[in-house]
């Protein structure tokens, strides 16, 4: 790889809590260079206490979601060319978590809400009986397929307006989960789901702001998704009468 | 302070909808005022319609109008965009026609007046 003879001009948000304080660091700017490529330079060469997370490298296990310039980005996928504006990055941990240490947002409010909005598999057979054959052509099968590619990163948790001012908001990855799950032809308790996503901080509290799936990295569609429940939630409400 | 993820169209929508909301909210309770006073007080609903009458009140009833415009349209996107499991090119497309048959309506509504 080419070295030119320029630099980044990177500030990383360093600490936690009440000692959050920004650093500045030059990084060498190379022809092909993703902000995880930055941070791990910082790390080797610079500083080795910086704090982050990643596993893959290849936009697969969605550990590695950072604010770059003030946006929530897969940063192992995203170019610095992309995103910089003369030469300049700003490195933040993802928005609306609270920060265990330098780039590391804790991530347990996020998948706590992926369990509250019912997101898992209620099985209609035990081990025991032969596997249901699924028609890969059937509407709720087709639906259910437009989910099934979210890697968990957050970014689209980070981007939401909504989960900012209201602390109890499932968000658009564990609603989209849910919504995935309700339409699975081989899952048992769609009432459990929509009973769900359907009281405070469900579905209903989403205000179709998009920025989900204008950041969603994998080009899904919360937003649609989020749509759907609202949907299947009233449909469910004015059936029962409740 | 972080950023928020905000410069796209979708979220400019939506703050253009809730914007154009709260103005009009506090507009309407002067409204229903105004209207009022045509049981009440005529003198005074005849001095305010003369005072509507200068060009810079114009001006403001055009907001007024664009507001309302803008509110109902947004309104009408919202309930699209949630209540149709339509994919975004028809929405898109369905959005398209009626702006042209609203725009086309409106050239010809003028025109008639």
């Amino acid at each position: 790889m080419e070295v030119k003879a320029e630099f980044l001009n990177v500030t990383v948000s360093r600490g936690s809590g009440d000692g959050v304080y920004q650093e500045a660091f030059q990084v060498p700017a190379y022809d092909n260079q993703t902000v995880l490529d930055v941070v791990s330079w910082i790390q080797q060469n610079v500083d080795p206490t910086l704090t982050y997370r990643f596993a893959c490298r290849v936009g697969m296990c969605g550990s590695c979601a950072m604010m770059v310039n003030g946006q929530p980005r897969w940063t192992c996928r995203t170019h610095v060319k992309k995103v910089s504006t003369n030469q300049k990055l700003k490195i933040e941990p993802l928005r609306n978590l609270p920060v265990i240490k330098d780039l590391v947002a804790d991530m347990d409010p996020f998948f706590g809400k992926w369990v509250e909005a019912e997101g898992v598999h209620h099985p209609t057979r035990t081990r025991y009986e032969p596997i249901e054959q699924i028609d890969p052509q059937d509407a709720a099968r087709t639906t259910a397929n437009e989910g099934i590619e979210c890697i968990n990163c957050a970014v689209c948790y980070a981007a939401c307006d909504t989960v900012t001012n209201n602390a109890d908001y499932l968000g658009p990855a564990a609603l989209q989960r849910a919504w995935t799950v309700y339409n699975d032809v081989k899952d048992a308790d769609k009432s459990a789901i929509l009973d769900a996503v359907s009281g405070k901080g469900g579905c209903h509290s989403c205000h179709s702001i998009g920025s989900c799936t204008h950041y969603c990295p994998n080009e899904l569609n919360p937003m649609q998704a989020i749509a759907g429940l609202k949907r299947a939630t009233s449909k469910s409400f004015f059936k029962k009468g409740r | 302070m972080k950023r928020p993820a905000r410069t796209h169209p979708l979220w400019l929508a939506y703050i253009l909808h809730r914007l154009s909301g709260l103005i009009l909210a506090l507009f309407l309770p002067v409204h229903f005022y105004v209207l009022s006073q045509a049981i009440t007080n005529p003198a005074l609903l005849d001095g305010f319609l003369k005072f509507a009458e200068i060009p810079v009140v114009k001006v403001a009833e055009y907001g007024l109008v664009f507001l309302l415009a803008v509110h109902m349209f947004g309104g009408l996107r919202l309930m699209a965009l949630e209540w149709l499991p339509w994919t975004a090119p028809q929405k898109t497309l369905a959005a398209g026609a009626v702006g042209a048959a609203f725009f086309l309506s409106t050239i010809f509504f003028l025109q008639a007046v």
